[in-house]
């Protein structure tokens, strides 16, 4: 009966990890939203949230009471089970892609060593770029089962646009790809650490054309014409009310959240802090600085989202499209040869 | 066509050059200035803690003045009703009976005394107009109500709280800039 035998420490462990890393995506989405305000607010000369709390702190948890409280409503003429499915599958393919993501070195307790790592699969960024792709099924669903026309138009737009960016973010991947020659996120990282200098330094120009099609992805403004509010009235999400809502808006949080992780782990090597050894240190005590550094990388990130959010104004749809057929596709694809043909050279 | 004013600047039709077709430094110029903007000092003002002040020709809700005794120095002679281009102000005279002479400033008073606050325009002609110096427009507004009725101020609402009796609410009620008027 070795079938059944089971590590059941490991389940437990994996577990754990899961609710930890779930909670901590959410939580890092919850303030993301009361941070988005604040720097709304403070590039606009303004405060920001400042009743509730210090500072505003617990405006997210009243934005979230909000929510809960909202009437539930749903349109007569909509298809009820994709109108829930929608939401769900967009909030459920944000907390999926954070499975792969290295969060730090491995931890030492109990005897055991611990990887901070969902699952460390041989093709874990094929993994994010599945899951991520799933993600437009949620835009799709929730705009064509509300049976409106504003959200049935942002839906495709949405759609068209996350295909068009996916594209490119995909060609971008592929020069990194040839320089690292792995698809495992910890191997990445892990050479990173090794060389000492981080993934940029060689692709600058792949990291540029990733984070473009990043903010495309998350539906970030410059790039937010799924949501147009002053054209589309709030695009797919516009029948939607409490805590569907909800989720529709914190999906895109999470998202932000979450890509913030990869561009970090892909091109600002993860977990690795600059200029210290970390080899000599106790495990634990390095696992824990690693994940601060991780985490301190994906602030900055996420920062910078919303910097651009909060400068740029919206692409016109022509623009949007030419900009990633025939501005990042060539670049990436230009990338890519240069890249192949640089490591030809080299290897010679 | 000549151009009356030099106002007028014509629209630049030329077509994006090179380095703002890529977008990214004329972005990254954008990005400077929303960062320079968030260290800047904010403009917001807290208001129900911190308040701004009003400028001193500030013309806020009428206030009906005593003098220095305490007494009304309104005599219902109706130059403010007939000044007032809103036509808001009404009023009732009475005849002041003997033994109410420390209430009223005069032979004659107001009864009765009402302002509209939803017709008032508060252009201040009542106070120019009275010869009395028994109506000004105070540093405070008239706050909202959740009733028409809420808003026609009758004469208790209006007087100015008595200088012997609440002599700090008088003073608050006056204001800082205005000038005593004995």
């Amino acid at each position: 009966m070795h079938l059944l035998v089971i590590d059941w420490i490991f389940l437990v462990e994996k577990l754990i990890l899961i609710i930890v890393i779930v909670s901590v995506s959410l939580g890092v989405a919850m303030y993301s939203t009361w941070g988005e305000r604040k720097v709304a607010a403070f590039m606009q000369d303004r405060r920001g949230p400042s009743r509730a709390g210090p500072g505003g702190i617990f405006q997210p948890l009243a934005d979230g009471l909000k929510l809960f409280m909202k009437e539930e409503i749903f349109p007569s003429s909509s298809n009820k089970f994709l109108f829930i499915l929608g939401p769900c599958l967009a909030m459920m393919t944000a907390m999926m892609t954070s499975a792969v993501v290295p969060w730090s070195t491995p931890l030492h307790l109990f005897g055991r060593v611990v990887s901070l790592q969902i699952a460390d699969i041989n093709i874990g960024i094929l993994y994010v770029f599945g899951v991520v792709s799933m993600g437009v099924y949620g835009i799709m669903m929730g705009g064509w089962a509300s049976n409106n026309k504003f959200s049935l138009i942002s839906a495709i737009r949405g759609a068209s646009q996350i295909i068009s960016y996916e594209l490119a973010m995909g060609l971008s991947l592929i020069a990194l790809l040839m320089v690292t020659g792995s698809l495992s996120l910890r191997t990445i990282v892990e050479q990173q650490v090794h060389q000492g200098y981080w993934n940029i330094v060689v692709q600058p120009i792949g990291f540029l054309v990733f984070f473009v099609c990043a903010l495309a992805e998350c539906n970030r403004t410059p790039f937010d014409l799924s949501e147009a509010e002053n054209e589309l009235n709030f695009g797919y999400h516009q029948e939607y009310s409490s805590m569907k809502l909800g989720f529709y808006l914190f999906a895109e949080y999470i998202n932000m959240f979450i890509s913030s992780a990869i561009m970090a782990t892909l091109f600002f090597g993860g977990y690795h802090i600059p200029f210290v050894h970390t080899d000599a240190m106790n495990p634990n005590l390095a696992a824990i600085l690693g994940g601060a550094a991780f985490f301190i990388k994906t602030v900055i990130f996420i920062f910078i989202f919303m910097w651009i959010r909060w400068t740029v104004p919206r692409f016109r749809y022509d623009q949007l499209m030419n900009l990633g057929w025939k501005g990042l596709i060539p670049l990436a694809l230009i990338n890519m040869v240069v890249t192949g043909a640089v490591i030809l050279w080299l290897k010679k | 066509m000549q151009a009356l004013t030099n106002h007028a600047k014509s629209v630049d039709r030329k077509p994006m050059t090179w380095v703002e077709r890529i977008y990214i430094w004329n972005i990254a110029k954008g990005m400077a200035i929303t960062l320079r903007h968030f260290w800047k000092k904010k403009v917001t003002i807290d208001y129900p803690e911190v308040k701004r002040p009003f400028s001193p020709v500030f013309r806020g809700v009428q206030v009906l003045n005593r003098d220095e005794e305490g007494r009304e120095r309104c005599t219902a002679c109706g130059l403010c009703a007939v000044a007032c281009p809103a036509e808001a102000i009404t009023m009732e005279a009475a005849e002041r009976k003997t033994g109410e002479e420390h209430l009223y400033r005069e032979e004659k008073y107001a009864a009765r005394y009402e302002i509209n606050m939803l017709r008032c325009i508060f252009c201040g002609l009542c106070e120019e107009a009275c010869p009395k110096d028994a109506i000004y427009l105070s540093e405070t507004f008239a706050p909202a109500n959740y009733q028409r009725k809420g808003f026609i101020y009758n004469k208790e609402e209006l007087l100015i709280p008595d200088p012997k009796t609440q002599p700090e609410a008088y003073e608050e009620a006056k204001g800082k800039h205005r000038p005593t008027t004995a």
